[in-house]
């Protein structure tokens, strides 16, 4: 404690009147622990040191030490004890009373034995019979290389996560590219940077290392322009902000790309050795082989300057031509993928007079963004003097950075254009040179990969047996579709169909609506995990509530039986038939594995755990421990020993023990028998043990030669192939060309040998967005819909305090906000009629709400916006049932349909998603508004309320958390009798 | 003797409440807490916070900025909510300058906050007394705690660092120098209350030149001439 003024001894009224006093002990320390564990209030995975007394939590705080976050939290980790103390915590595994309604939320509670009976038996049936009837999706989980193996021993193509509906175009537009992505898979460089472009990211993804990246950014004097059309969250404090139209990013981009190609500013040497432009592209339009490589001996060719002669594109000592129009041996027309670039966006199409008309951002202002890129990316280099081995093993004595980064995220990916959007921004950034070199955007191991992973979709299923690889993939070419012969989709959510032909995450937005349909099938069991389905996740909510209770003819259910996990008592559990209540994130083991999607940064390979810091105090079960029961209940080869018996006692002993590769497991970090090898290595049976003593995480820093350039990186490949990163240490050539689109695209011409769609509007489909190139479109609920009629965009944003949690029942971010309004800008609010607080209809082509008004200036004019998933049900989530997300608060997610605006065409029944990635297009929303009659008012539809589940906690009407009793710090006397004078 | 205090730096601050709920969290179970909520789960929740973001726009479309402002007791060094007490409650401490409310002491008459013009106090509905910012007096000096984590929880937490906690008497403390060097400003100064806390200033927007562009350059596909560069 603090030192004392005085040590004369005194009596404790003696004590009161002087000058000062000790400080009381405020913490009992030795009655607390320190523990250490991973956050789980959203998808950022921060590294968090919980204080605990008395299994109560006393404050959770960043791990200074933490890779991922460096000490810092943002308000949803700072408010972890209130979802860990939420009265709408599930207490025990509940059935749905027989001969109640679906939906009326009458259950029973049973044992967990009972419980986990049931399913191993609903289970075991559909999997001795057709497995693909199991549909088993998850939400903001962090755990697909589990889940993910698990759909894949259990032997169904009916797995997916959350991606459909979040970021599959961004991480399908990466990999595609150039192995790596935004977000999760590539980071910018923030410690080098200059100059820093913000494309459409809404107070999202990821959250504290955008935070601490740009406080860098500005402590540095970088420049941050933000792509954005709503000036909140990070766009507040950016140096310029552009006021883009929603879904017509990829212009921006193509034009700046126009004006960087007019003025000859770009990176030759780069596309040269590290991209396939210079590589020769068949040009004979119409035939087939069109817009293929030209290969020689299966070789693809460029055209060496040296010798004047057609070359293998793999070699390296080659000057390859990067322009130009050549002819093979055989007369074919041939040119370089260069050429066909310049050739694309030196059209006026893209000229910045044209794209302005279309972006709101005007010609001037997008021909200067450029110029700067181009200043700082040629003129303002940047070198490191580190000497690095490139692929082909030659000595390079540095790396020269071009510090331009980018980042994109939501307004980007939840576009139906938003593929080829994202291939567009990264193509701004290849041009430029910026692609994994200092001041660039980095890559995080084990990304890069080869361009794309090299991984395939299952597309076969039979009784009892595992796929014969994982459900999700990357197709690369019609042969890789999930279609039967006669080209109908094998998978309930369409994924790898004609429909959406690389949905790399699947699509779980349209699973509800198809298995309702029995579209392409029926299904038995829709199995959930922490996913809230019948709320806020889904496109269309209210119509998706009638899905989940539509019934046959002859009574039952469409959806036979629907299983679901969830810590809380979230909308979903009600329309559940079988509740499986989960661990909260600070009961439980978990894994943020190398194998899935873990936390490394830049230059280091990290991964991390979950450890309980709290016992529970309910009968719950993690869905970590209840995968693995299950497993070993059916008997998956993988869980069983070829003696039948039970290989993995539960979720610790499975991750310690299973090895996807030798020496290869879902944790990366102190691997072989003693804990001394990283990356690789034997099984180490106190792994867990290991990582709980290093605060929850392994953090394995990449030496400095295998920093940068990593796709053409010799000291880097070697290691990365020796972890099992990649599986071979050939260049990570990026792509500017995509020949595995041209594929597509030809099937759609009917000039491919193998797969070809036969409808029509799959064939349009297939021609006009696989071009090989990124180009812009307009989004297609846009283009489907009367744009007079229906005037404003509309999208919508999580806030910062809420970001990818799921639980905003959370009693202290619910204080911060509990309803959300209709935000527009005053301008055209003005010009509408609408005045503040006004209720206003807001029409979409597949329904209305009502809504409440609030004008605002950092919008752009012909955007509305709310923030999302603030409404909720009375009485979910531990609510009351006048709370005012269930009064005030209103979901947008009515308004889109899950489906494309209907015009009387094939179209009509197909997903309202990206055609190339089948990602979910909820940003795609057009509304007309329209000021509400004299007297309506509130908002309109409100819904019904749920009632409490059996054994639920009372919320209370009063909270007052400590964790001790409170130490009052007491005012000395004298300082009272002097009142403060000396 | 020292004048303790925060600077906050709106040229970095993002508005993502961190700095709010961290303090939330510390002190209701610190020494001014509970911090108690009402209706947690119902209608109109509204509890007790010490600390608070405020959102503002400044300016019209399109020149509108947008504003973060995180608001917490200034620790005035010429404190109205002290003189105003009437059972000795709220008081300055000599040694470091927090202003504080014995608990014991107070009676939550409210005299306080309506005497504060930054609307840094906030009466607890449970325990019916005053509560506000202790600049975590049970933090700063709990030498059981790591060196670097005596300090405001709202200070530790911030993801963009743009709150620094320190000793505005010492003229080579960061709050101090960040003051100084980037112009920092009392909040409503006039009205002589002389808040302690500062706030930092935007920065002046970063302008990057553009890439000088030869005239005779451009346009067309046929000006591109293959250099020779070896793979």
């Amino acid at each position: 404690m603090n030192s004392v003024k005085t040590d004369v001894p005194c009596s404790l009224d003696a004590q009161l009147l002087i000058d000062s006093v000790e400080l009381p002990e405020f913490e009992a320390h030795d009655k607390q622990q320190t523990k250490y564990t991973t956050c789980y209030m959203c998808a950022c995975r921060c590294g968090i040191k919980v204080t605990v007394e008395d299994n109560q939590v006393r404050f959770i705080q960043g791990n200074p030490n933490h890779p991922i976050n460096k000490g810092v939290l943002c308000a949803k980790g700072n408010s972890g004890i209130m979802k860990q103390n939420s009265p709408a915590k599930l207490s025990a595994p509940m059935l749905r009373k027989p001969g109640t309604e679906r939906g009326a939320g009458e259950f029973e509670i049973i044992s967990w034995a009972r419980a986990l009976d049931i399913l191993e038996k609903r289970l075991a049936q559909i999997r001795a019979t057709d497995p693909k009837k199991l549909a088993y999706f998850t939400g903001r989980d962090q755990m697909q290389a589990l889940t993910g193996m698990w759909a894949s021993q259990f032997g169904t193509l009916n797995w997916a996560a959350h991606g459909g509906f979040c970021s599959v175009n961004m991480a399908a537009g990466g990999l595609y590219t150039m192995g790596h992505a935004f977000w999760e898979f590539g980071d910018p460089d923030w410690d080098n940077t200059k100059y820093f472009v913000m494309w459409g990211v809404a107070e999202d993804h990821s959250s504290n290392p955008i935070k601490i990246g740009l406080k860098k950014l500005k402590e540095r004097g970088a420049k941050f322009v933000s792509v954005n059309p709503v000036r909140t969250g990070y766009q507040a404090i950016a140096d310029e902000w552009i006021s883009i139209r929603p879904g017509t990013d990829g212009l921006l981009a193509l034009s700046m790309v126009h004006v960087l190609l007019r003025h000859q500013l770009v990176d030759e040497e780069f596309l040269i050795r590290y991209t396939n432009s210079p590589q020769l592209v068949v040009n004979t339009p119409g035939v087939k082989g069109d817009g293929l490589f030209y290969r020689r001996a299966g070789e693809i060719q460029i055209w060496d300057q040296t010798t004047d002669s057609f070359a293998d594109a793999r070699r390296t000592d080659v000057a390859p031509a990067l322009f130009g129009e050549f002819k093979a041996p055989d007369g074919t027309p041939l040119r370089t993928a260069m050429s066909i670039l310049l050739h694309k966006y030196l059209d006026d199409a893209y000229a910045p007079e044209n794209a302005a008309k279309e972006c709101g951002v005007d010609a001037e202002t997008i021909e200067r963004l450029a110029l700067e890129m181009a200043q700082v990316a040629f003129r303002e280099t940047i070198t490191l003097d580190i000497e690095w081995t490139d692929w082909a093993g030659r000595k390079q004595d540095k790396f020269i950075g071009r510090p331009v980064s980018m980042h994109a995220m939501r307004g980007i990916s939840a576009h139906s254009n938003g593929f080829q959007t994202c291939r567009a921004i990264h193509l701004l950034q290849i041009l430029l040179g910026t692609i994994d070199c200092p001041g660039g955007h980095l890559a995080k191991p084990p990304f890069p990969k080869h361009v794309p992973p090299g991984i395939k979709p299952a597309k076969e299923c039979a009784p009892n047996t595992p796929l014969k690889s994982p459900p999700l993939g990357f197709p690369t070419c019609p042969e890789d579709l999930v279609i039967d012969a006669a080209g109908n989709p094998l998978r309930i959510d369409k994924a790898y169909s004609w429909d959406a032909p690389i949905s790399c995450h699947g699509l779980m937005h349209m699973v509800i609506s198809n298995a309702a349909k029995g579209d392409p099938y029926k299904i038995d069991t829709l199995m959930l995990f922490m996913a809230n389905m019948a709320w806020n996740s889904s496109m269309n909510s209210a119509q998706t509530l009638e899905m989940l209770c539509a019934r046959e003819d002859d009574g039952e259910y469409k959806i036979p039986f629907i299983v679901c996990s969830d810590a809380f008592h979230s909308e979903m559990v009600a329309y559940s038939d079988l509740i499986l209540p989960d661990t909260t994130y600070l009961e439980r083991y978990d894994t943020i594995s190398m194998l899935d999607r873990p936390i490394s940064e830049p230059h280091a390979a990290c991964d991390s755990v979950r450890i309980p810091v709290i016992q529970p105090d309910r009968d719950v079960l993690s869905w970590q421990e209840v995968m693995i029961e299950m497993a070993g209940r059916l008997k998956f080869p993988a869980f069983t020993t070829p003696e039948g018996e039970r290989r993995y006692e539960g979720y610790k002993d499975f991750i310690v023990n299973f090895q996807k590769q030798p020496g290869i497991g879902f944790l990366a970090g102190y691997r072989g028998a003693d804990g001394s090898k990283s990356l690789r290595g034997e099984p180490n049976p106190r792994q867990w043990e290991a990582y709980e003593e290093n605060e929850g995480f392994f953090e394995f820093q990449l030496e400095p030669n295998q920093r940068y350039m990593r796709h053409a990186n010799r000291d880097y490949m070697e290691l990365a192939k020796e972890a099992g990163w990649v599986g071979s240490t050939d260049q990570i050539l990026i792509e500017l060309y995509s020949e595995k689109l041209q594929t597509f695209r030809l099937a759609g011409q009917g000039l491919y040998d193998g797969p070809m769609p036969t409808e029509e509007h799959h064939k349009e489909r297939l021609v006009k967005y696989f071009d090989p190139l990124p180009f812009f479109y307009m989004p297609l609920e846009e283009q489907r819909i009367d744009r007079d009629e229906y005037p404003f965009h509309a999208v919508n944003q999580r806030p910062m305090f809420m970001y990818h949690s799921w639980d905003s029942q959370n009693a202290w971010l619910r204080q911060i906000m509990s309803q959300n309004y209709l935000f527009m800008n005053r301008v055209a609010g003005e010009k509408a009629g609408i005045k503040e607080l006004s209720w206003v209809w807001v029409e979409s082509h597949n329904g209305k709400i009502r809504a409440q008004v609030k004008l605002m200036e950092g919008c752009n004019e012909q955007t509305v916006w709310t923030w999302n998933a603030i409404a909720k049900k009375g009485g979910a989530w531990g609510l009351s049932k006048d709370a005012n997300e269930a009064t005030d608060a209103f979901l947008m997610n009515h308004l889109i349909s899950e489906l494309l605006p209907a015009k009387g065409d094939q179209q009509d029944r197909i997903t309202n998603s990206d055609p190339v990635t089948g990602q979910a297009a909820w940003y795609d929303l057009r509304v007309k508004i329209t000021p509400a009659a004299d007297g309506e008012t509130g908002t309109w539809p409100l819904f019904s309320s749920h009632e409490p589940l059996p054994g639920a906690q009372a919320s209370p009407q009063m909270l007052s958390y400590s964790s001790h009793k409170n130490v009052n710090l007491k005012r000395p006397m004298l300082d009272i009798l002097t009142r403060g004078e000396k | 003797m020292a004048k303790l205090g925060l600077v906050v730096d709106l040229d970095t601050c993002v508005g993502c409440h961190g700095c709010a709920t961290a303090c939330k969290q510390w002190n209701t179970s610190g020494t001014i807490g509970p911090l108690s909520d009402k209706d947690p789960y119902g209608r109109d929740p509204s509890g007790t916070w010490l600390n608070r973001v405020r959102t503002y726009e400044v300016g019209d479309t399109p020149n509108s900025k947008t504003v973060h402002m995180p608001m917490s007791c200034m620790h005035c060094e010429d404190a109205a909510c002290v003189t105003v007490c009437p059972t000795g409650a709220s008081y300055k401490r000599k040694e470091d300058g927090i202003v504080l409310v014995d608990q014991d002491k107070c009676m939550g008459c409210n005299l306080c906050s309506w005497a504060c013009p930054y609307g840094a106090r906030e009466l607890d509905p449970q325990a019916g007394t005053m509560k506000k910012c202790t600049l975590c007096v049970d933090r700063i000096y709990d030498e059981k705690l790591p060196q670097a984590e005596r300090q405001p929880a709202c200070v530790l937490t911030c993801p963009t660092s743009s709150r620094v906690f320190g000793d505005f008497d010492d003229p080579n403390s960061d709050v101090s120098r960040l003051t100084r060097e980037r112009g920092g400003q009392q909040l409503m100064p006039e009205l002589g209350y002389n808040p302690v806390n500062t706030y930092l200033p935007p920065r002046n927007k970063k302008v990057v030149e553009s890439y000088q562009i030869k005239p005779s350059l451009g346009a067309t596909l046929k000006q591109w001439v293959n250099k020779v560069i070896t793979r």
